[in-house]
């Protein structure tokens, strides 16, 4: 099977390991990944703020890079929601209304295509330690995937899967959010850190960077030993 | 009062809530109980998504019809000797409610709880003509007594505990008892019923009218609602017009949705069905009934992108799973509707001039949207509201606009994004610690920094990675 990795601009300047990961796991579970080098940003950090003109423009530059993909996958629940809401953004628009179809269609976030489509929920890896896992927001509300996160880590030999408090709650990043309403921002982030702490667990798992960067940020801040990972990097580990 | 509580600018109404512990101690825990009363009663009624389909479909089919049902319900009303004002403004809806006080020479005015007589300013209009008007829900009287503005609105007083309403009793009432809620209930209810005895005429709010019928009902948990609309033989309803069903089959579905996820009840203790004056074959009923509907504003928001806003049933869910409601309270939004349906209808109703600030007072995270019994996307529509800020009203401020200026041409281009992802780390360099952090970083960064640690950019892109892997594994295959 052929699969088109969206890495996301985060991870591909951030959180490189993320891209390699999610390679990896891909490639193990038989797929052939390429990576159409033309692709930006989803268009999200414009588009909620309310600039939706500028978001167009980079949306219409990722209608472009994935227009002969089969299958476009990416490690981020809340980036992926965001190519699925493309045909609404175009709605109308004949020239691009096809295309933000077509890549909707065709895009997961990386669990939900293991889960879904590859019908996997045994990666095979081992991780050991004590896990705690934060659903994002836009993962489980706009993307709506809740259980695939959960169902390949409790396949995962050695991890042992706490349940966070109140962990449907926003973790304060909300993009442009985070530093323009700062003083809000962290008093959510604030509650969320202590939620993790609550745990007692090792590692904060994750599948949306953006937030992992957000709790990880403020849980070093804190002096807080927990360690933050996306989830790709436990199902890649052996 | 008005849809605007007050003048303090957003910043400092932010802070004042962030730093009073005792509002967010309140707060939160009755979020706690409220949030987990809902899913468990969701959950017993089974289909939870099927029950918020249908009352999707009655919210869109009523305002698609809005007209017919409002005259149908005004010609129902009016069979049953009660008199019809449509009210266009706050003015003229008070101006009607003060000539009905006077006429009757009220010295008296008794209401029950009413979010649309706060929006339009009731209390004050009544109190210009000298004539005293009391509270009779619960947490209004007890607002009433602190001359405070709502916080919520189903359960005005959220920010209070019972600490301070013992202070309050105590300070204004000479209340000297304890303040278990039991007792507090008990001395509010004897001093209101001197109040209902002696009150020339009831006012109420209305969850909703029965176009058909020309009934008002009122779901409330103290039953006063029963009291203000019998005991005063003048009594006057004030509605919102999409405050409205049309036929009792209707508002059976909504009752349910409203109950369940307004505080997580089967049912409220009270519903109170009421309407139309005392006929003369009839035994009860007051001798004098009005019925004011209030547009306010609302006829604008239809037929505009809005319109779903107006599905709006009062539960307040959305108010209830916000985490930033949670953090800076009711107040800081400064409009008597706060929360997410506070950020998206104040605007509407009061203006953007005001309220810029609220709708980019969320995280977009989606709680909203999905506790809202009538599915209305109150997330999507605070996107919207962003987009006419910044295309329409003009108001982002011009860095953010350079800024983002500057990421359409970033993102559209392949090959500045490449350079990006190669200039990231240098660029950043003179801020990062430790190889890996940002503890203070420059310009933008700096309120996020200011907060938490920001990673710094990879040493190597993905991209750079990538490239280099397949052009080894092409050496390979040579
Ligand atoms: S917007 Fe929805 S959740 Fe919020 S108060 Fe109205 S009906 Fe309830």
């Amino acid at each position: 099977m052929k699969v088109s990795l969206f890495i996301t601009c985060l991870s591909d300047m951030f959180f490189t390991d993320v891209g390699k990961n999610t390679v990896e796991i891909l490639e193990r579970a038989g797929c052939e990944v390429d990576f159409p080098a033309s692709q930006t940003c989803c268009g999200q950090p414009a588009f909620n703020s309310g600039y939706l003109k500028e978001a167009k423009q980079s949306m219409k530059q990722m209608m472009r890079s994935f227009r002969d993909s089969e299958y476009v996958v990416g490690p981020s629940g809340s980036c992926v929601g965001m190519l699925k809401e493309y045909p609404k953004i175009f709605a109308g628009d004949s020239e691009w209304e096809e295309a933000a179809k077509d890549l909707a269609d065709k895009s997961y976030e990386i669990t939900q295509f293991l889960v879904d489509v590859l019908g996997i929920t045994d990666v095979g890896s081992t991780f050991k330690g004590r896990v705690t896992y934060h659903p994002s927001c836009h993962m489980t509300r706009i993307l709506g995937v809740k259980d695939q996160p959960r169902t390949l880590l409790q396949h995962v030999k050695g991890v042992e899967l706490i349940e966070l408090p109140v962990a449907e709650d926003c973790c304060g990043f909300g993009g442009t959010f985070a530093v323009k309403n700062a003083d809000i921002s962290r008093e959510m982030v604030k509650e969320k850190s202590r939620h993790v702490s609550e745990t007692g667990a090792d590692y904060l798992v994750g599948g949306d960077m953006g937030c992992l960067m957000n709790i990880g940020g403020r849980m070093r801040r804190e002096g807080k030993q927990v360690e933050v990972v996306h989830i790709t990097e436990i199902l890649n580990t052996h | 009062m008005s849809v605007k509580i007050g003048e303090a600018p957003y910043k400092e109404r932010i802070t004042k809530g962030i730093e009073n512990d005792f509002m967010r101690e309140a707060v939160s825990s009755a979020q706690g109980r409220f949030r987990a009363g809902r899913l468990t009663r969701a959950e017993e009624l089974g289909n939870w998504e099927d029950w918020r389909q249908l009352g999707e479909e009655i919210r869109t089919h009523t305002l698609e019809n809005i007209d017919f049902y409002l005259q149908q319900l005004s010609d129902a009303v009016s069979e049953k000797g009660g008199n019809v004002y449509f009210a266009e403004t706050a003015e003229d809806a008070n101006h009607y409610i003060q000539n009905v006080v006077k006429k009757k020479n009220a010295k008296k005015v008794v209401k029950a709880k009413s979010m649309v007589t706060e929006e339009i300013g009731l209390n004050d209009a009544i109190k210009d003509l000298g004539v005293e008007v009391v509270e009779s829900d619960l947490g209004e009287w007890i607002l009433q007594l602190d001359e405070e503005a709502p916080s919520h609105i189903v359960t005005p007083a959220l920010h209070k505990n019972k600490k301070q309403i013992r202070e309050t009793f105590t300070k204004k009432r000479g209340y000297d008892q304890s303040d278990d809620p039991e007792e507090l209930a008990a001395f509010a209810r004897k001093e209101l019923r001197k109040d209902f005895l002696a009150a020339d005429v009831g006012i109420t709010g209305c969850n909703f009218a029965i176009a058909e019928s020309g009934a008002i009902t009122l779901v409330t948990n103290e039953g006063n609602a029963e009291m203000v609309t019998t005991l005063p033989d003048t009594v006057v309803t004030v509605m919102g017009m999409e405050r409205i069903v049309p036929t009792w089959e209707e508002m059976e579905v909504l009752v349910s949705l409203l109950t369940r996820s307004a505080v997580g009840q089967k049912l409220t203790s009270y519903i109170t069905a009421y309407g139309g004056a005392r006929l003369e074959d009839e035994i009860d009923g007051p001798d004098d009934y009005h019925l004011v509907i209030v547009d306010n504003g609302r006829s604008k928001i239809l037929g505009t992108e809005f319109q779903a806003a107006l599905h709006c049933i009062r539960c307040a869910s959305c108010i209830n799973v916000c985490p930033v409601y949670r953090h800076v309270g009711g107040h800081a939004y400064n409009s008597i509707y706060p929360g997410p349906i506070g950020a998206v209808i104040t605007p509407l109703l009061d203006g953007y001039d005001d309220h810029q600030e609220l709708p980019y007072a969320s995280t977009l995270c989606g709680a909203c949207t999905e506790a809202c019994p009538v599915k209305i996307p109150l997330h999507e529509m605070l996107i919207r509201h962003r987009q006419i800020l910044v295309e329409r009203e003009n108001k982002a401020p011009m860095s953010e606009k350079i800024l983002m200026n500057g990421f359409a041409k970033w993102s559209s281009s392949p090959a500045a994004y490449k350079i990006s992802t190669k200039l990231a780390r240098p660029a950043l360099t003179p801020w990062i610690k430790d190889k890996d952090r940002i503890e203070n970083g420059p310009g933008p960064l700096k309120g996020w920094t200011d907060v938490r640690d920001f990673p710094a950019p990879s040493k190597k892109s993905f991209r750079a990675w990538f490239k280099e892997r397949e052009s080894d594994s092409h050496e390979h295959s040579k």
